[in-house]
This record gives C-alpha cells, structure tokens and sequence, in this order.
C-alpha cells in the first residue's frame, strides 16, 4: 500500500512568528520582573495563574484590583503582578489588606501568600479579618513548609514530617485551615489543588466576586525544600493530588484534615452570605452614609 | 471615602489625648486603626466617636502590629491614616514602622509614654522612649518626632504632623506622655480656614511611565494611591526607582541614602524650637515635652537666684537641632538636660556641645515628673563649680 506521507504536525522553524504570540496573562504580568524566583517543580507559579486567570475572568475592574503579600516564595506574588500590588512585612498582609479596603471599598483586595505567612506568623489576622468580614479575598498557597528559608516545619506541616527544623519528623498536628476559616466566620471558603487548576480559578473568581471574606487554599508541592526531605518527587505530589483527593463540595469543615492515606477533600465548602464589615459599621456608626450608597452595594 | 472634617471651633476644656484625636479631624485624618493600652487609650476613644461624623473610619485592629500595618494600608489606599499607642504597643509597631519608612508611606504613630521597660509602670509617665523613636526599627534610617508639651500643643502638633508626613512621606512620630495625654486643660481650636492641612503630591500624566520612586520636590517622590491606575508595586525589600526589588549594594546605598537625604537636606524646614531666655543665657536647659514645662520654673527660679539660666524647648526632638546646640555651645557655660529617663536626648546634646560646653542631666526613670527644684538644685550647684574654676 502507497504510504501517504503524513503531514508534520509542526510547522518548521521558518514558520514560527517573529515575534511570539503573547502569553495570554502577559497584560497581568510585569514581564520585565521574569524570571520569577521560583524553583522548577514548585507549585506557586500554578497558583499565581489561575489566581490572574480568575481576576480577569471575574470581570472585575482591574484598575481598581489590589494584590497584597507578606513575605516568603508565596509572597513574592506581589511583585510580578501587573495591576497596584503591595509587598509588605511578614504575615502582616491581612491587616495592610484591611485598611487599604476600609479605606477604599471600591478596591477588590486580593491577598496572596503562603500558609507560614498566613497562618503561622499571620494566624491572628486572618482570623480576625474573618470574624469581621472584612470584603477582601485570601489565597493561600500551602506547601506544608517555609521553603524560602529552607524548608522549616510549619503551622501546616503534616506529622512525622521531616524538615530542617524536624530533622527527625515533625511531632505537632497541623492546622485544618477551612476548618479555621469557617469557625471564624469567613463568608466563602474553598480548597483546590494546582493539579486542579480550572476549578481553582473558577473558584478564586467566585470568591473575588463574593461579598466577604473569601478564603482559597491550594495545596502546592514544594520539591526543593518540603519534597526532597519526604520522598516525594514533584510527580509524585501531582499523583497524589490525582489519585487521592476527593471532590466533596459542602463537607464537614471538621472533616478537612490533610491525610493522604484517607483522602485530600477539595471543594467549596461555605459560600454564606453575611454583612461586611463596611455595610455593619455604616449600619452601626454612619447610617446618614447609606443614603449614599448604590442599590448593590446595599446588597448583603 | 470623602472626610467633611466637623471641627469643634471654639474654647474647650479637654486632656491632651482628646486634643490629638481633635488635631487629627482637623488635620483630615479619615482612617484610625488602634488597639487599647494605658495611658494612650483616649485617643482611640474619642476618635471612635468623631471620626464616622467626619465621614472616616475607626476600627480596633487585634493588636498594635495590625493597627500600624492596617493604618500603612490605608495610607496606600490614599487617605490619611494614623494610630496611637504607649511603650510596648509602640515596640510591637517597630517593624512596620520600618516598612512605612521604607515605603514612603505617610502616616502618624502617637506615643503616650509610660514608664518602662515591659509593662512598667503603665498609668504612670515617663520619656523613656526617645531613642527608641529615633532607632527603633532595625537599619538606618530617619524620622520626624515630635514631643507636645501641652493639651493645645498636642492639637497643633498633630496637625503638624499630619503636615511633615504628607510632604516628606515619612512616618511621623508624636512622642507625648501620660502626663499631657491625661492633663485636662484649656485648648482653643480655631476656625477650620485658619487650619493648613497639607496633602500628598499625586502624579499626574501618563500612567505607563511613571516612577513611584523618582525624587520629586524636595527629595520625595510623588505617590499614586492604589486604585490611581499606576500599577504602582510597593515593597518593604529595597528597591529602585520603579519600585521593583533590586538586590544590590548599590541600590541599596541609593536607596538609604536618598530616604535619609530627603530628611536631612530639609531640616530647616522640619527642626522647630522654643527659646525662652535664651538671648542672655549663661546655662541652657534643653528639655522637651512636659519636663519643658516643668523647667520654665526653673529658668525663673535660677534667675530670681541671680543665674542667667534659659530654655530650649525641643518641638521636633528627631530630626535633633544639633546646629542650634553647637551655636549655642559657643557662648553659654553648660547645659541641662531635663527629661524623665536616665539620659537619651542628654547624649545627643552631649554630643553637640562637644568639649565646648559641659552637659549635665536632670533625669529620673519614670512615674512622675521632674520638679523644677531639682533642676534648680543641679543648676546651683554646676554654676557655682563653675565660677569657682
């Protein structure tokens, strides 16, 4: 039989542009800031697209978008997001969100940072900014350690893990983040994985979107300085977050525990609607301002 | 959030915690993050009350740390912004101290002191924070600090404040005590058209090219808020002049040594004093907040003794006066230095006067004030040393 030659399914090097088509984040980006800082393998680059991805599906007006971070590889987000974006101290991005929102509610406040950020150092705001509901979101990126130190153990690391400062496994208990964030009264609370990057976004979207405070956590492997000390190679982690997870939207907070052996549940697990702490203190402090106010921000 | 500052025009009978919450509405100040702590736990009050009228926001933060960082945020959203505090809450807010500084972002931080070190002596005052106004946060750096002497000082000096930290986008410090924050007694406020109440310069033009860190009059950038549409980045790491990270030790000996320049190359613009018999003056008592006060009598009683004694009340105490106290090391006999601590800003005029005049310390740690008897009494016995050398 004559072989038809089968046509190449790229097209030679002469054909390529120019000039590369544009990534379709790179109005978000400052490009001129690549490369980033983060080690190959690392997850946070996973996170920080579908963290962009979302505020520009969301439809929300970018020239009055915000992104704020403390400090560490997750905090580095900040600094390569084109739009008003603030680096600030170590686990202080919360409460620096919280006046910036306060002080502008037309703001769409998004804080990105890490779990040693957020809920070691930074515990006391985040659950405060819950209580209060202050209207920011919070994405979290969890990679059970301190990786820009090098690897230290964390409020978020799992038992009998080893890292540098458990060099013979770790013998605290982790902290349940959604868990967290729900019993402090966060309005929207989710839990992805960078293997899930399309239900992240969606997510983080929906929770920019949502009036409140919005909390997303997403597990992201460390290779270098969480993986290298547990046996868990950066396929290993996307195995993991494949084989093991179990998409139950609405569970049990208490349930939420990160065990690998049971099951890493994901999803969306509060999406409540409760006063901000705008519309509140208006309500409480100011009521001759809500006069002002449109019909949709009256909402809620 | 648009502030319609309703100020209380008129002769009013208040402490000095009450006049600094009037100064800041007067000021515009339109965001005030706290946290309670004796003897500075007024301020916050009352604000609580004045700033929703004024069209601001008042909001308890879960600690000092969060109060400063928040006041911080809030400055970035465009507003003016402060918090008050005392002795520990005011070591919790040294680092965003820092990153206010290193932001250049204006805000106004009030120390009602108390004695310490920890918790002290908390309802009791003292001046023992003036060195740590001045170094507090780690690397080098410089700062404005005021120290009010009085319930109708602390109201214009909040103002001023207010003032210097907008023009030189620099955190400003007032350095006050128990004893002014809890002293009731008359303050006038004035008409709001006699009040100057300076804003921030905003760029204008084209958004793409602009600098957040490019020098501007007098040294200080231009600062867009956020939400301006300059895609400003801001951050505590140092930086250039586009305010991205540059991890070099030239950038950073660019850096450091423009935020201390933009202090120093205008401080015949921010240094303000009060000479009181000082033309005459053989003996100058350096003093500065409620020990000035204290020390007026003792000017009058040296004299009545026949000791040509004067004073130099210290207004901004950081940036120090260090020209004025060489000046005047050249003609008078010795200083005194009177404050309630065991000799912080007694150092610094040490360190001025040189070997040309001898500086002595009137000083206590704390609890209460200094009375003008021992400062007299240290007078006496100086001068009489002196005469008879």
């Amino acid at each position: 039989m004559k072989q038809i030659k089968k046509e190449s399914q790229h097209p030679p090097a002469k054909h390529f542009p120019k000039h590369p088509q544009k990534h379709p984040l790179d109005g978000l980006l400052r490009t001129d800031r690549i490369p980033h800082i983060w080690c190959s393998g690392c997850g946070i680059g996973t996170a920080f697209s579908s963290c962009l991805i979302a505020m520009k599906e969301s439809g929300i007006d970018l020239k009055k978008t915000v992104m704020v971070s403390g400090i560490g590889c997750s905090g580095r987000g900040a600094g390569y997001v084109k739009l008003d974006s603030f680096h600030t101290t170590h686990g202080r991005a919360i409460p620096f969100a919280t006046g910036l929102k306060i002080a502008n509610p037309e703001l769409n406040v998004v804080v990105f940072s890490g779990d040693g950020d957020l809920f070691a150092i930074g515990g006391n705001h985040f659950i405060h900014a819950a209580r209060r509901n202050v209207d920011i979101t919070v994405v979290c990126v969890n990679n059970f350690t301190y990786g820009m130190t090098g690897g230290q153990v964390a409020a978020t690391t799992p038992t009998f893990s080893k890292t540098t400062t458990t060099p013979l496994g770790n013998s605290e208990t982790p902290f349940n983040l959604p868990l967290m964030a729900y019993a402090s009264g966060a309005a929207y609370v989710a839990r992805w994985t960078i293997l899930h990057a399309r239900n992240l976004s969606e997510s983080i979207a929906e929770a920019i979107l949502k009036r409140g405070f919005s909390f997303v956590e997403v597990l992201s492997p460390c290779p270098t300085n969480y993986g290298r000390r547990n046996k868990e190679k950066p396929i290993d982690s996307m195995l993991i977050y494949k084989d093991r997870s179990i998409i139950k939207n609405d569970a049990n907070p208490t349930e939420l525990d990160i065990d690998y052996n049971r099951g890493i549940i994901l999803g969306k697990f509060v999406d409540i609607d409760r006063p901000t702490w705008t519309d509140m203190y208006i309500k409480t402090c100011c009521p001759e301002e809500s006069d002002t106010l449109s019909e949709e921000e009256k909402v809620g | 959030m648009k502030v319609k500052p309703k100020i209380l025009t008129g002769e009013h009978f208040m402490t000095g915690d009450v006049a600094c919450a009037e100064g800041a509405i007067a000021a515009g100040c339109s965001f005030f993050g706290g946290y309670p702590i004796t003897p500075a736990t007024e301020i916050s009050e009352h604000i609580a009350r004045r700033l929703p009228e004024a069209g601001g926001r008042f909001i308890q933060m879960e600690d000092e740390i969060a109060a400063i960082t928040s006041v911080i945020g809030a400055s970035c959203a465009g507003v003016k912004s402060m918090t008050a505090t005392s002795g520990p809450g005011f070591s919790l807010m040294m680092e965003s101290i820092g990153l206010a500084i290193c932001m250049e972002t204006p805000c106004v931080v009030v120390n009602v002191q108390r004695a310490g070190p920890s918790t002290g002596l908390p309802t009791q005052g003292a001046q023992g924070d003036m060195m740590q106004a001045r170094w507090g946060s780690h690397g080098h750096y410089e700062i404005i600090v005021l120290a009010p002497s009085s319930a109708q000082e602390i109201f214009y000096q909040t103002i001023m404040a207010f003032n210097l930290s907008e023009t030189y986008r620099v955190p400003v410090l007032i350095m006050t005590d128990e004893v002014i924050g809890h002293l009731s007694e008359r303050v006038i406020i004035p008409d709001i058209k006699t009040i100057r109440a300076l804003e921030r310069q905003k760029p204008k033009g084209r958004k793409d090219r602009f600098k957040p860190y490019k020098p501007g009059p007098k040294g200080v950038p231009l600062m867009a808020a956020a939400g301006d549409g300059y895609n400003i980045h801001m951050t505590g790491l140092t930086h250039g002049e586009n305010g991205y990270p540059v991890m070099t030790v030239e950038t950073h000996d660019e850096m450091i040594n423009r935020l201390v320049g933009k202090i120093r190359q205008n401080v015949d613009d921010i240094i303000k004093t009060e000479a009181y018999r000082l033309d005459d003056a053989e003996i100058v008592i350096v003093s500065y907040g409620v020990s000035a006060r204290t020390s007026l009598a003792a000017v009058e009683d040296a004299r009545t003794l026949g000791i040509k004694a004067g004073l130099l009340r210290l207004i901004t105490v950081w940036p120090f006066p260090e020209e004025q106290i060489r000046k005047l090391a050249e003609t008078v006999k010795f200083f005194v230095t009177v404050e309630i601590n065991l000799g912080q800003i007694h150092l610094e005029v040490e360190r001025c006067a040189g070997e040309k005049a001898p500086a002595y310390l009137v000083g206590h740690p704390g609890g209460t004030v200094i009375s003008p008897e021992k400062v007299v009494e240290t007078i006496k016995s100086v001068y009489s040393m002196s005469i008879l050398i």
